[in-house]
């Protein structure tokens, strides 16, 4: 009774068969295999400069930062190479910006700089689901170019808004520090400088001294010296992720 | 022998079949370029930014996932808690949560800033990130449905179906626990880093699956020009209500303990008074169109005997599903990260400010190409396989099984 159902059923398995078969000898899209031979080498040291004897950090002192005042986020984009302008601003990568702080009560204004904060206990490093966002032995959080896959759940899972999502082609690149489209990034301390013995560029530029770099764990350096004399904040210390950049007149 | 009129309707059926199948074939097809432009341009052809991570094709993943772990609920009852009535219901309730799946994911992996990387994402495993489990999870749950399909369908592998009806249920729990651990250990924004959120999603799931599985249900059957059982349709159609309502209770407990929280007051307030779009699908959308419609649909005397009515109430939960993950994905996003509590704040990167966004054309065609590709799935699915529930009437009455 079920005869010509039947046959229909049975052509349409036979057709469906070839076409499955046909489908599968292209691509399901320009670059994604099924099998493909990585370029980077995955188990290379992140770096042979560094050491978890040092933990880098940077101390901010906000009564010395001028509201309206961006010398050190210029600095960031010209060593960094972040020179594109996109229509929606709110698209551009941003490793450091200028926050502005109004105390309602008071009256009183304050301005930082506000970047990755380089936690201890990163929680965008948590989240990776490649581990593409590490820290390295120094306390340096960053993010590995060649395994980002651009999920964004790093950036999801950061209290700081500190990471940014290259949302279209890139030219004209700081060889020093490759960025790519379709990755996350961030501040990375300048990490190509840092290891060279430099300061990251914003400190460099702050015509006010007002960015302390240094190694938190050298109790002879600025940095140590200061944290242990004077009071500092660490933003969202509810979230004790032991933060590395610490920030005085909040 | 078969009539003319058989003749001319198993015609037009296998019209509207191939008709049905191109239609979603199509829908796909332009998801996939979709995926190609935003690929080759970047994301900047979205409307999704640096505060907006996840937009619309992550609402529509979300819920295809969710919806995927749930559907599989309906075999768990038959299998797992002995419900005779379900078992008829297993197979096709295992071919929906694979295609459902699978559907989710390709949205997911298409939308990846490098689509290009999957390997990667296969091959680099972080065993503290949530998405690194669902690495495991995902996989694991397609080849426990796959034996659990298998175990069903082949008479040599039946004795091992509750074994592995058992592994299915266990490992969908385990999947939807990690949706919504996703959310869950999120610490940095105010929507998120709740415990509630895990159960909240497996009790979603629970009502978003069994409706996704009542409307395919429906349409087979008129298809097919058959009518469910009265009995059968009242059992399921309770459960569907108390879904609805157990996932309606812990909504409101996510909500209430935002607002016992003195510092999420100023969130809560805006998802549910003063922001724009989201208060209204929050209340319009998931409150009235997706929970109490449908419970009075379900539940009302005269209402509830309509013809299509329970149909009905299930594609209302469906959108209601839709606006929720909306308000909770996007509407999440949009409040501004509380870096200075008490403080006002502006700066070059927005922060202090209340996002927008919008969706663009290319994402809301990615997302809908997951419904696309689900929906040719099951579509073929159904056509080459017996996934048809046969309910045998009287032995169920027989057995006393229709009342169990």
């Amino acid at each position: 009774m079920n005869q010509p159902e039947d046959k229909s059923r049975r052509s349409f398995i036979g057709a469906a068969a070839v076409g499955v078969a046909g489908l599968g000898t292209i691509a399901l899209a320009p670059g994604l295999h099924l099998v493909e031979v990585s370029q980077a080498n995955p188990t290379s040291a992140p770096s042979q400069g560094a050491s978890s004897k040092v933990r880098w950090g940077m101390l901010i002192d906000t009564t010395k930062c001028a509201t309206g005042c961006d010398v050190c986020v210029k600095a960031c984009a010209t060593e960094n190479g972040i020179n594109e302008t996109l229509k929606d601003a709110r698209q551009g990568s941003q490793w450091i910006r200028k926050i502005d702080l109004k105390d309602p009560k008071a009256d009183h204004m304050h301005s930082l700089p506000m970047m990755c904060q380089h936690c201890a206990e990163p929680p965008c490093v948590d989240v990776c689901p490649t581990g593409a966002s590490f820290k390295r032995a120094d306390g340096i959080v960053l993010v590995d170019r060649h395994t980002c896959i651009g999920c964004r759940y790093c950036m999801m899972a950061c209290p700081y808004k500190a990471r940014s999502f290259v949302h279209q082609p890139l030219t004209e690149q700081n060889p020093e520090v490759p960025r790519g489209l379709g990755c996350v990034e961030s501040c990375t301390f300048c990490v190509h400088r840092v290891d060279k013995g430099m300061k990251p560029a914003c400190v460099e530029s702050c015509p006010e001294g007002a960015l302390t770099f240094g190694d938190l764990n050298d109790k002879n350096s600025e940095i140590a010296q200061r944290i242990a004399r004077e009071s500092s904040t660490q933003v969202r210390a509810d979230l004790k992720l032991n933060l590395g950049v610490r920030y005085q007149g909040i | 022998m078969r009539t003319e009129q058989d003749i001319r309707n198993t015609r037009e059926h296998e019209t509207l079949f191939y008709a049905l199948t191109m239609l979603g074939g199509l829908v796909t097809v332009a998801g996939l370029a979709a995926a190609l432009y935003m690929e080759h341009a970047g994301h900047v052809v979205t409307g999704m930014n640096n505060q907006v991570v996840w937009g619309l094709p992550h609402v529509f993943a979300i819920f295809l996932i969710v919806a995927a772990s749930g559907v599989l609920n309906v075999a768990s009852i038959g299998s797992v808690f002995g419900k005779v009535m379900y078992k008829a219901r297993a197979p096709l309730s295992g071919m929906l949560a694979l295609a459902m799946l699978a559907a989710g994911l390709a949205i997911i992996m298409l939308d990846l800033g490098r689509a290009d990387r999957l390997i990667v994402a296969m091959t680099h495993f972080n065993p503290t990130s949530v998405f690194g489990w669902n690495v495991i999870l995902y996989p694991g749950f397609f080849a426990i449905v796959g034996i659990y399909l298998w175990t069903l369908m082949d008479r040599q592998m039946n004795p091992y179906y509750k074994a592995a009806g058992f592994a299915a249920f266990i490992w969908r729990l385990l999947l939807t626990t990690g949706t919504g651990s996703i959310f869950g250990f999120l610490v940095a924004r105010q929507a998120y880093n709740s415990a509630v959120l895990a159960p909240m999603f497996i009790i979603l799931s629970f009502a978003w699956g069994l409706a996704v599985f009542m409307v395919v249900q429906w349409i087979m059957f008129s298809w097919n020009e058959v009518s469910l059982n009265p009995a059968i349709r009242t059992r399921m159609k309770n459960l569907l209500g108390t879904f609805i309502a157990a996932a309606f209770y812990f909504v409101m407990i996510y909500h209430l303990t935002n607002l016992y929280f003195a510092k999420q007051a100023a969130f809560e307030h805006f998802i549910l008074v003063s922001g724009g779009i989201f208060p209204i699908l929050f209340w319009g959308g998931y409150v009235i169109l997706g929970t109490l419609i449908p419970l009075i649909l379900i539940y009302h005397p005269g209402l509830s005997q309509q013809k299509g009515s329970i149909c009905l109430a299930a594609e209302l939960v469906l959108i209601g599903a839709i606006c929720l993950l909306y308000v909770f994905i996007i509407g999440g996003q949009v409040f501004p990260l509380d870096m200075f509590p008490g403080m006002i704040v502006s700066s070059s990167f927005y922060d202090g400010l209340i996002d927008s966004y919008i969706p663009s054309t290319p994402e809301i065609l990615l997302g809908l190409g997951g419904f696309g590709i689900a929906f040719t799935a099951i579509t073929v699915g159904v056509r080459v396989f017996k996934f048809m529930p046969e309910d045998d009437v009287t032995a169920l009455d027989s057995t006393g099984h229709m009342l169990d």
